[in-house]
């Protein structure tokens, strides 16, 4: 495992105002030699809001994923996220930016010759903490992913599930306040992906973190909006105790994270609201989403 | 009318296929300028730079020492019968000191590493391309050039010279097996005339040349893999392309090389 010769400086953080968006796109384009892929779309994430990109394959949500967290720069249109116009960073800026995000790839995007301790604790070594801290912290993670046993193993003896829960604890283990999660559920089976849920519900109830989700399962989507991770007991429990409430009355007493769903379709934002308006929509399209999770 | 579009789209698929390729020049050349800047600012990757030259030089010495003994001794029995019949069998070893230190050594090296590492270099970024492993660095906030490319083209310059060295008296150890046998010439004669032949010039151009092909070979490499598109197959793409990249450019390189160095130690 290689250590760098000095920390990299940090960037410093803008201070968000009250009612100041986390992340704001404003009339984002993106194209490759095919044309346009996405069409100018534009929306805004709070601070403490799990938001839900569904979308069909090939919609556009990973470039939205990307372009929120700099990996891509827009053709055209703004992108502000915790106050910085990352559309005009130039990337040695950028990359001290992606110290206060976290991100976990479709696949898991694990570095394949290093262990589950190294994947996780790649960006402590890079901000050059000291090896009995990492130790502890690296630990700490992997218990909350429930791969303590794994920390010596390397990704290639991992399951696709494990593999995403190591994906997981790399982004948390330096308790980033933003976290995008690309199709974490993707080619899972139904339990497996339950179980990233429950862990993205810890991560958002737990540490208090604002999520970006892609996804095409609309289940994901009401799994966050339904659920909590409920501390005391140490389980997932759904948030009005023994029940299903509505989205929309919960996110009005402010006491649970608002969850909200973002449909691509075309390369244009197709809807946006919460998961009972998807639930009670009469769209044909919407309720496609819907059919595909019964 | 089909046959006007077809006179208006060529010139435009040219022009299109012309930029392209100006294009891939001017990324790949800043991409070799942003790995040697990264050298003079924090963070460093000297681990990462070690392992890189055990992979680079250790790795390679096996088809270094096998090729130059090989060498070594078919330039023997080669230049061996022409001075047979001039009478001058002791010249053998000027011949083939010069031959090896001058131009077999860095180019015949240079090649077989570019072959061996150029490769290796590119399907392995490549690969690391294609499974978002570089974005997933980026995504963790550190600069995928600075701890991929910046530790294989240190070490690829580092090391290209030492293998080199090894090739040079290892190819004349193989040229005077040969020359002990076929021509019964004593191991003081050859090594005599081989050292005392290499004039100060000849070790400048023998190891200039390295450093300099090493580079290509280097950046050549980490280029391909960097910027590979297409999955798999463009894994495959890559890795071909930087060994006849690199292998074409050193080629050319050499070429100059010799004209300039030649001509600064007035040869």
């Amino acid at each position: 495992m290689t250590r760098p010769s000095r920390p990299a400086p940090m960037l410093e953080m803008h201070t968000l105002v009250p009612g100041e968006p986390l992340i704001a796109f404003k009339d984002v384009r993106i194209g490759f030699d095919q044309g346009d892929v996405l069409r100018g779309i534009s929306f805004e994430v709070s601070p403490g809001e799990t938001k839900v990109f569904l979308g069909a394959s090939g919609s556009g949500k990973t470039l939205v994923m990307k372009m929120a967290a700099g990996l891509l720069r827009p053709d055209a249109g703004r992108i502000w996220v915790m106050g910085h116009n990352i559309t005009e960073m130039p990337e040695k800026e950028l990359l001290d930016f992606r110290r206060h995000l976290g991100f976990v790839f479709q696949e898991g995007a694990l570095f394949d010759s290093m262990t589950v301790a190294e994947n996780v604790s790649f960006r402590l070594r890079e901000e050059n903490i000291d090896d009995a801290e990492i130790d502890k912290r690296v630990r700490e993670v992997l218990q909350f992913v429930e791969l303590e046993p794994a920390i010596d193993k390397y990704p290639a003896e991992l399951s696709g599930g494990m593999r995403r829960r190591v994906s997981i604890a790399r982004a948390l283990v330096d308790k980033p306040p933003l976290v995008f999660y690309d199709s974490p559920t993707a080619g899972l089976d139904p339990v497996t992906s339950q179980t990233i849920i429950s862990l993205i519900l810890r991560g958002r109830d737990l540490q208090g973190v604002t999520s970006l989700l892609a996804t095409h399962r609309v289940q994901d989507a009401f799994g966050l909006a339904r659920y909590r991770f409920d501390e005391a007991a140490n389980r997932v429990v759904a948030r009005d105790g023994n029940g299903v409430r509505s989205l929309r009355s919960e996110e009005d007493d402010g006491s649970f994270p608002p969850t909200h769903v973002l449909v691509l379709r075309d390369g244009q934002i197709y809807f946006e609201g919460t998961t009972d308006e998807v639930l009670h929509s009469s769209d044909d399209y919407l309720k496609k989403f819907l059919a595909s999770a019964e | 009318m089909p046959e006007a579009s077809e006179t208006s789209s060529l010139p435009s698929v040219l022009g299109t296929a012309l930029k392209r390729q100006i294009f891939s020049v001017q990324d790949y050349s800043l991409l070799s300028l942003q790995s040697v800047f990264n050298l003079f600012t924090p963070p460093q990757y000297w681990t990462d730079t070690l392992e890189q030259m055990d992979s680079i030089g250790v790795g390679s010495l096996p088809i270094i020492v096998a090729a130059s003994l090989s060498i070594g001794g078919v330039l023997v029995l080669n230049t061996a019968s022409g001075f047979t019949r001039f009478g001058e069998t002791a010249l053998t070893g000027d011949a083939v000191s010069l031959a090896l230190v001058r131009e077999l050594g860095p180019a015949i090296t240079a090649l077989l590493v570019a072959g061996r590492n150029a490769s290796g270099i590119a399907s392995e970024l490549g690969s690391m391309v294609v499974t978002e492993q570089v974005d997933a660095m980026r995504a963790l906030g550190t600069d995928p050039v600075r701890k991929l490319m910046t530790p294989r083209v240190v070490a690829m310059v580092a090391t290209m010279p030492l293998l080199v060295a090894v090739f040079d008296l290892v190819g004349l150890f193989g040229g005077f097996i040969v020359a002990y046998f076929t021509l019964r010439l004593g191991a003081v004669q050859f090594w005599t005339r081989a050292i005392n032949v290499l004039e100060f010039g000849d070790l400048v151009q023998g190891f200039v040349k390295p450093v300099v092909f090493a580079f290509i070979i280097g950046t050549i490499g980490c280029y391909q893999g960097l910027r590979v598109r297409g999955g798999t197959q463009g894994v495959g793409r890559a890795t071909t392309s930087a060994v006849v990249i690199s292998s074409v450019l050193v080629l050319v390189a050499d070429l100059f090389l010799a004209k300039l160095l030649l001509y600064i130690f007035q040869k």
